[in-house]
């Protein structure tokens, strides 16, 4: 079972994913394991504890940022890599269909007002979630979909994980893939990245960790065999062959917090589009995959 | 999912933590190794190889975020791993290790473990049984 899955593994794993190790073959973090004193050892312990600790929570130098397309086994990599394979090449083209057709009481399709997504979209998949000014607030391009949906098309919003929305989503995510992140950070969106990056940081569940011990501290480290990877969100929508289907940002927010025995937000909740603000101004610079595949 | 009504807090049993130890158990009896070395190995009631490798070979997916808990009985005492199992936290405030027999100072807990420890006293006595016979 991986990580933040609660069903038993359904699917095998893929032929070459790194999911198998022996004994630890990394070795254990030894900056961690000197925080390990004794309360006897006093106050030089806690001079270090605090010097240390410190050294742990650094943010990921931005040279050394990797997606999680790294982390992969080169048939993963390859199925990603190849249109004719990637799974998510379907999802891609029932978006292309949705873009043309006319829905809602306004009889008007995405492409009525956009034209050819090729030229119109290149690039926004990139610059999201980004500040609406109707909404007063940053808006994922879920949100920014089902608002073209409900005041331009008149029609009924798309629910998360549906189908259509996926579709749509991975649609308009493609015409940016290979372009760099680059979500804006300023006046108006600062107070929704300083709120991802407290959620971010912020213990929680049962388990008491936090995204940042994970993804942060620990990445290259292996979690139950599965290796820890950086969490960019710079391939989604993307086919997860866990899941056995395209899912969303969200859904891997979801899944990382049920791992956490955290209660998960309701999809849609302001708190997981502030934490993907914070996550893509995070990765901001890194190349969009989208549609990507993960194990 | 239990609702969180469903899942009534449990009243922990009282500890005394004594230097870096709780030298006393946690039920007042002795806890059985090899029920503990279930606990350990498995994924879904320990979560220890989430983090930790262990000597067993045969267990293909183990963490590598952990010391190997391969010889935790020479480095430490019972109480010693009792203290570190209970409430690793009590040690080192950064410490990713969960806090197993610790309810306050937790946030957004699922609503299904909300009020329970991750082990129970019992089992944590099982654990600590086991870990003091990993001599080598
Ligand atoms: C105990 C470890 C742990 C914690 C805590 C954790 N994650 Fe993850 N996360 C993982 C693992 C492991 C994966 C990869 C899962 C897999 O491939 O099976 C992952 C995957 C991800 C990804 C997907 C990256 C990709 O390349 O597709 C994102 C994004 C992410 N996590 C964000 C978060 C956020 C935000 C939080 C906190 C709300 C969080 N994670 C908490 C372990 C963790
Ligand atoms: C999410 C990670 C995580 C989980 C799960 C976890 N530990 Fe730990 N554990 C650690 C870390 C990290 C340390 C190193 C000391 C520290 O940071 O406090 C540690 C330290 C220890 C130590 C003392 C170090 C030594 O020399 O061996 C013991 C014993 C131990 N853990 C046993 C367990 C047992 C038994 C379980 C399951 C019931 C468990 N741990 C679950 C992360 C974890």
């Amino acid at each position: 079972m991986r990580w933040g899955d609660q069903a038993p593994a359904s699917s095998p794993a893929q032929a070459g994913d790194p999911v198998t190790t022996g004994l630890a073959s990394a070795p254990y973090n030894h900056r961690r394991r000197l925080l390990d004193a004794p309360l006897s050892r006093g106050i030089t312990a806690c001079v270090l504890v605090a010097l240390l600790s410190s050294l742990a929570r650094a943010e990921i130098p931005l040279a050394e940022r990797r997606s999680g397309y790294e982390q992969m086994s080169p048939a993963t990599k390859a199925m990603q890599d190849d249109d004719t394979s990637n799974p998510a090449t379907l999802s891609v083209l029932d978006g292309e269909a949705l873009w043309r057709r006319k829905a809602g009481d306004a009889n008007k399709a995405c492409a009525d007002c956009h034209g050819d997504a090729a030229a119109s979209m290149r690039g926004v998949a990139a610059r999201y979630p980004a500040f609406s000014s109707a909404q007063g607030r940053a808006i994922d391009i879920e949100q920014r979909i089902n608002l073209c949906r409900t005041e331009q098309q008149k029609a009924t919003p798309l629910a998360h994980e549906s189908r259509d929305l996926l579709a749509l989503t991975a649609y308009i995510g493609r015409q940016s893939r290979g372009m760099p992140i680059d979500v804006a950070a300023d006046e108006k969106t600062k107070p929704f990245i300083e709120s991802g990056r407290r959620l971010y940081a912020m213990r929680q569940g049962q388990l008491n960790l936090s995204c940042q011990n994970c993804h942060d501290d620990n990445w290259g480290q292996k979690l139950a065999g599965v290796p820890l990877v950086q969490g960019h969100p710079n391939g989604y929508p993307l086919y997860r062959l866990e899941w056995q289907s395209l899912g969303s940002l969200q859904r891997r927010l979801r899944n990382c917090l049920i791992g956490m025995r955290a209660e998960p937000y309701p999809y849609g909740a302001d708190e997981y589009v502030d934490l993907e603000l914070f996550l893509m101004w995070r990765a901001r610079g890194m190349t969009v995959e989208t549609p990507a595949v993960r194990p | 999912m239990l609702g969180a009504s469903a899942a009534p807090a449990q009243e922990l049993r009282p500890t005394t933590v004594t230097g870096d130890a709780i030298p006393a158990s946690l039920t007042g009896a002795p806890g059985d190794a090899e029920r503990g070395l279930k606990i350990v190995t498995n994924r879904q009631v320990g979560l220890c190889l989430l983090c930790h490798s262990g000597p067993y070979p045969q267990e293909r997916f183990q963490g590598t975020m952990a010391p190997d808990l391969k010889g935790a009985g020479a480095r430490w005492t019972e109480g010693q791993l009792r203290l570190r199992i209970v409430d690793a936290a009590r040690l080192n405030r950064e410490t990713i290790m969960p806090p197993y027999y610790r309810l306050d100072g937790l946030n957004r807990v699922a609503a299904g473990f909300r009020g329970k420890p991750i082990l129970t006293a019992e089992q944590i006595e099982d654990v600590v049984a086991y870990l003091v016979t990993l001599k080598d």
